[in-house]
């Protein structure tokens, strides 16, 4: 299972890498160099920024549902997505930032507000109503707050600027970009990784964890600061995108059979699945104009959530 | 031979300042009112957020002890019965060692008679079956002192009975077991009862001693009468309506 897994995730980044093969065939009998170019400079950090937003999308989603002892807990709906579009949107079009990397921290700092504000308003281990309802309430008002401030923006032009990567685009990023979100990101998930063992000890409550000499409040705050920089880094460079970061730990889970820390490392890996196979969905459509990456995402996912709300009502009547 | 050395546990609004020794192979009992502080108590020893003082275990300072070695000291068993996530019996024993060890794990899963479920996720398990998963994970890496919450709540009789052979045979082998306990008929099996209310240890004796006393009857307002369980002063509790 493991194996198939590893192999569909580089089958899954060779085909985003290489696809379509017409551009770079031709472009190598012109010039070799050119469809060097092309891969390096175009393709990579695509590649790069797909795997690595789908991989933190499921380490952060895998950490903040074992610190919330709850399946739908998730950075999309903990308000943590929004508020990262949200801070990247006051960064970008009101204080002027360009420096991308100056960039993922307005996304980071935007996360991690909201985040904040859930623990504040829902509490650590919260029931599932109470969650949803306070992580609904801040990704409205996260969204409302990003469409006010674009559409107050200096630049007449932000709205139809923003239309392009808040929902998900991973078209024509640089190097640079990607490697801002990435890199902050990459630290932040290593550090969530390294805490596998915490969040699983902590599946037995709080005070149990506490016993075994664990600081269950410290680990929160870590991991819900891991996940906002992380998730926060991210969306600065490629928008916010739903669902994979709710579905991937439950497959992940299943792997880890059921231990919610351990279940982080297969969760990334089937985050990126899930995004690599997003994005060429989003290349393979032929339309004139690219769709949002967060719209194949959330049309695919809307059915699997739906599926996890059913089948955990079914055990909480059983 | 004193294996826990308590000094001062205190939790702000729950538990007073608090002293408590016990000797290794000791069977203690902590009862008393709901609300009185027996969870409070075992809280603090245990170390868990929030509590106040200092406790040694055969000399050690517990705050001071590194994770690895904390297992080896104590294990906390708390009243909650929640698991939340869809981990086998097996591997919520495991949880309980710092690396695995299978045939210790077995010798758990034998104990507890637990062969037929150890590969069932416990939350599909029955209240009193995940009790059993849980305790065996608080005993799997033999902890100088066992602090236990409410163990034999959910339990069938025949567990009643068979946890309690168990922590005779955990104190017989020198670990000291703390037990909070509601169900008074078996406080006869234990070595030493605390009577706990109002935030404050009240009494400490054996436990006939203790069953026999007027503070006993007054704490719990309860009388013994007829060999069963009466309630005190029934008069002033219906004129106090």
């Amino acid at each position: 299972m493991r194996l198939l897994i590893v192999a569909l995730l580089l089958l899954g980044a060779a085909a985003h890498l290489l696809l379509p093969l017409g551009p770079l065939r031709e472009a190598q009998m012109v010039d070799p160099g050119l469809a060097d170019l092309i891969l390096v400079e175009l393709r990579l950090p695509r590649t790069l920024l797909v795997l690595g937003y789908g991989a933190v999308l499921g380490v952060s989603g895998a950490a903040l549902q074992a610190i919330f002892a709850n399946p739908l807990a998730s950075p999309d709906i903990s308000g943590a997505s929004s508020g990262a579009a949200l801070g990247a949107v006051l960064g970008g079009y009101w204080l002027g930032v360009t420096q991308p990397l100056l960039l993922a921290a307005c996304g980071a700092v935007g996360a991690l507000a909201m985040l904040g504000l859930l623990v504040a308003l829902a509490g650590r281990r919260a029931d599932t109503a109470t969650l949803l309802l306070a992580g609904l309430a801040i990704a409205l008002a996260a969204g409302a707050a990003t469409s006010l401030a674009l559409a107050l923006a200096p630049s007449p032009f932000a709205f139809y600027d923003a239309y392009d990567w808040l929902m998900g685009n991973f078209a024509d990023r640089s190097l640079a970009q990607a490697a801002a979100a990435l890199i902050p990101a990459s630290f932040a998930a290593l550090l969530l990784f390294r805490r596998a063992r915490a969040l699983d000890l902590i599946a037995l409550g709080e005070d149990v964890a506490a016993s075994l000499g664990l600081k269950p409040r410290r680990l929160a705050m870590e991991v819900v600061a891991l996940s906002a920089i992380a998730v926060g880094a991210c969306v600065s460079v490629a928008g916010a995108i739903g669902f994979v970061g709710l579905v991937a730990p439950v497959f992940g889970r299943y792997l880890s059979r059921g231990h919610p820390g351990r279940a982080m490392i297969p969760a990334a890996v089937i985050g990126a699945i899930l995004l690599i196979v997003a994005d060429l969905v989003v290349r393979a459509v032929p339309l004139d104009r690219a769709i949002p990456v967060g719209v194949i995402t959330a049309l695919f996912g809307t059915p699997l959530f739906v599926w996890l709300v059913v089948t955990m009502r079914r055990r909480v009547t059983a | 031979m004193t294996s826990l050395f308590a000094r001062q546990l205190a939790i702000a609004g729950r538990l007073r300042p608090t002293d408590l020794d016990v000797d290794a192979g000791e069977l203690v009992a902590l009862i008393g009112p709901n609300g009185g502080g027996k969870t409070s108590l075992l809280r603090s020893i245990a170390r868990i957020e929030g509590a106040a003082g200092t406790v040694a275990i055969d000399g050690e300072d517990v705050d001071l002890a590194p994770l690895a070695r904390r297992r080896q000291l104590l294990s906390f068993l708390p009243a909650s019965r929640d698991v939340a996530w869809p981990i086998s019996a097996r591997d919520v024993i495991a949880l309980g060692l710092d690396r695995p060890d299978a045939e210790r794990i077995d010798e758990l899963i034998h104990l507890f008679e637990l062969e037929k479920l150890s590969d069932r996720p416990v939350s599909r398990l029955s209240t009193g079956e995940r009790a059993r998963v849980l305790a065996a994970r608080a005993l799997v890496g033999n902890p100088r002192i066992l602090l236990l919450d409410e163990p034999l709540s959910n339990l069938d009789p025949y567990w009643v009975l068979r946890f309690l052979d168990i922590f005779e045979t955990a104190a017989a082998s020198g670990q000291a077991v703390i037990v909070a306990l509601h169900d008074l008929t078996q406080l006869h099996r234990f070595d030493r009862a605390l009577l706990i209310a109002d935030g404050k240890v009240q009494m400490d004796d054996v436990p006939a001693g203790l069953m026999a006393s007027e503070r006993f009857e007054e704490v719990f307002r309860i009388r013994q009468s007829a060999g069963s369980w009466a309630i005190r002063n029934s008069v002033d509790r219906q004129s106090s309506l």
